[in-house]
């Protein structure tokens, strides 16, 4: 009787917590989608002008989400320009090459970065600016470039870790006869491994993507303002559609400009779920690519 | 004469000199760059963070009073409301975090396709941006808190409600990556024993399993503490110590977005490095601290 009762009562914490978490992001995702699925269209990102004119930059868009999407593209886009190399290079370095002390200190690096709030990178970007305004750079100001490194800091745990881990699920066969074959660990590195292991790296490269096209914070402190219009170049400061999300939730003075910040919303929600498929699917066709036929 | 097809030549990157066997230069570079940004990174925040911590007196932000007016830069109040709000996530979010992973382990296997999907939302829900959580939350749970509990909705049970939603997927992950192995290595000669899989998984898998539960808790308190928009959209942000389910506070890492957007100048500047100071040493605490107990396999 008491291990019954036990059970129903273990069952139904069970059961109730998978509910509670199903039932939170079902409401809160549904709600955003059904709000935000009549704002989308043209109308959304362009407002009145003219789209391709808007896209070229030749109209300016007053009442349209455009400039803050083409703010995070460049953002996401120079991010990952800085972050691509000291991230993908030094996971490779951490699985083939570092030595047991070196990878350790590395990999402790590597925790606390990803341990540390996305606010406190962009508290370092924007520390970096007081002190260059103090010493050598009086008009120093917070700007696009500023954002793109503080990010680039916030997704290379996750590029490292991503790298580490794809060429550390490689078929340990796959070096044993690169190596009998008279490569050296060079240029099985380069030739075999990273080669064999490109798709499960190119999954951490759309995860990092998504990272750094969410994330709201960092670029708070870095440079991003409600209204800059089209980024105006690396040094000026700029649009971005989780700050266009923010923003409208705190500032919203109309019904029109609370539909667009829905809209908003949503598109920010369907990217990330575009990514993050994008993602699973690079990393599965990696994980089939080596599958042995018959076992797992 | 050679009998190698081309392109195995011993020394085919003119980038690098040596033997081959060694890593050459351009990767220690990468690893050197990645290092330094880390270094950068927590140099900044010490740095910027010293005057403020050897201040004294009135002004010094480990005082009990934000009175930015009236000089008074204490960010003790933040602390609270961080520390707070943390809590009371990982207390509504942890067990139901066990809870999901202990269904995945010992019911899920009978309903596969649940399973699958379940697996799918938690995933999904890592990638789910910050801030469309707290937007949808504004419209939607705090109008409900405002009428249905009182207070004015934004309030420390609404955004621990909605941060503990956030922190949900990391624990579970971090439990199942603990648990999934144990399990696994326990069931054939267990179920065989007749015991049920919730059995083998309460009595075996959890009791041996501590670390795992303190890893996931850890985790989930530091990514809770370490969130911004959650706390700036929905706990109301009064610089105040918290006072109850329904009053209003304000966290260190809001207090910090709230004070570089309202430019009060020098010594307000010197709190918010304070607080990123305070950020910063917690969160690399529980990351030496997970990393000690053996976090989550690399």
């Amino acid at each position: 009787m008491n291990r019954v009762l036990r059970h129903a009562v273990l069952y139904g914490m069970m059961w109730a917590s998978v509910l509670v978490v199903l039932g939170g992001v079902g409401t809160l995702t549904g709600y955003v989608v059904l709000r935000g699925a009549p704002a989308l269209g043209g109308a959304l990102f362009f407002g009145d002008a003219p789209p391709l004119a808007a896209i070229l930059g030749e109209a300016p868009v007053w009442e349209g989400i455009w400039p803050a999407c083409a703010g995070t593209i460049c953002l996401v886009g120079l991010t990952m320009a800085l972050a691509l190399f000291p991230g993908i290079g030094c996971g490779i370095y951490l699985a083939e090459f570092a030595s047991g002390a070196a990878a350790r200190r590395i990999r402790t690096a590597l925790d606390i970065l990803a341990g540390t709030p996305s606010i406190v990178m962009g508290l370092s970007g924007f520390a970096l600016i007081l002190l260059l305004r103090r010493t050598i750079l009086p008009q120093a100001n917070t700007s696009l470039l500023l954002a793109a490194g503080c990010l680039a800091l916030l997704v290379l745990p996750v590029l490292v870790s991503v790298t580490c881990e794809a060429l550390e699920s490689l078929p340990q066969e796959l070096r044993l006869t690169a190596l009998a074959l008279g490569f050296t660990r060079r240029q099985m590195a380069w030739k075999v491994l990273l080669p064999a292991a490109g798709r499960g790296i190119m999954g951490g490269v759309v995860l990092a993507v998504g990272r750094a096209a969410e994330d709201t914070a960092v670029i708070m402190l870095t440079g991003v303002v409600a209204n800059a219009g089209l980024p105006a170049g690396i040094s000026e400061t700029f649009e971005a559609l989780p700050f266009t999300v923010f923003y409208t939730a705190a500032q919203y003075q109309t019904q029109d400009e609370l539909m667009r910040g829905f809209g908003a919303a949503l598109v920010l929600l369907a990217l990330a779920a575009l990514l993050l498929a994008l993602a699973r699917l690079l990393d599965a066709g990696a994980r089939h690519r080596w599958r042995r036929g018959g076992s797992v | 004469m050679s009998f190698l097809p081309a392109g195995t030549q011993r020394y085919p990157h003119r980038l690098f000199a040596g033997n081959g066997e060694g890593a050459g230069w351009l990767l220690p570079l990468a690893a050197g760059i990645a290092m330094a940004g880390v270094l950068f990174m927590v140099l900044m925040i010490v740095v910027s963070a010293l005057p403020a911590l050897g201040q004294s007196g009135g002004g010094s932000p480990f005082t009990l009073e934000w009175q930015p007016y009236q000089g008074r830069f204490g960010i003790l109040p933040m602390l609270a409301g961080s520390l707070a709000l943390a809590l009371f996530a990982i207390m509504l979010g942890f067990p139901v975090a066990f809870g999901v992973c202990a269904w995945l382990l010992a019911v899920g296997e009978g309903r596969r396709l649940l399973a699958c999907g379940l697996r799918g939302v938690i995933r999904f829900m890592t990638a789910i941006p910050t801030v469309v959580y707290g937007f949808a939350a504004v419209f939607l749970l705090a109008p409900l808190i405002r009428e249905g509990v009182g207070g004015t909705g934004m309030c420390l049970l609404t955004a621990g409600l909605v941060l503990a939603l956030l922190i949900v997927p990391t624990m579970v992950l971090v439990l199942e990556a603990g648990f999934l192995p144990r399990m696994e290595a326990l069931c054939p000669g267990g179920l065989a024993l007749g015991f049920s899989r919730l059995e083998l998984f309460t009595l075996f898998v959890v009791r041996g399993g501590r670390s795992v539960l303190v890893n996931a808790a850890l985790l989930g308190f530091g990514r809770a503490v370490g969130d911004t928009l959650i706390g700036l959209m929905l706990a109301g942000n009064s610089p105040q110590f918290p006072g109850g389910l329904l009053e209003s506070l304000r966290t260190l890492t809001a207090h910090m977005a709230m004070a570089t957007a309202n430019e009060v100048g020098g010594a307000a500047h010197l709190s918010l490095f304070a607080a990123g100071f305070l950020l910063l040493v917690l969160n690399i605490g529980i990351s030496l601290a997970v990393r000690r107990i053996g976090g989550p396999k690399r």
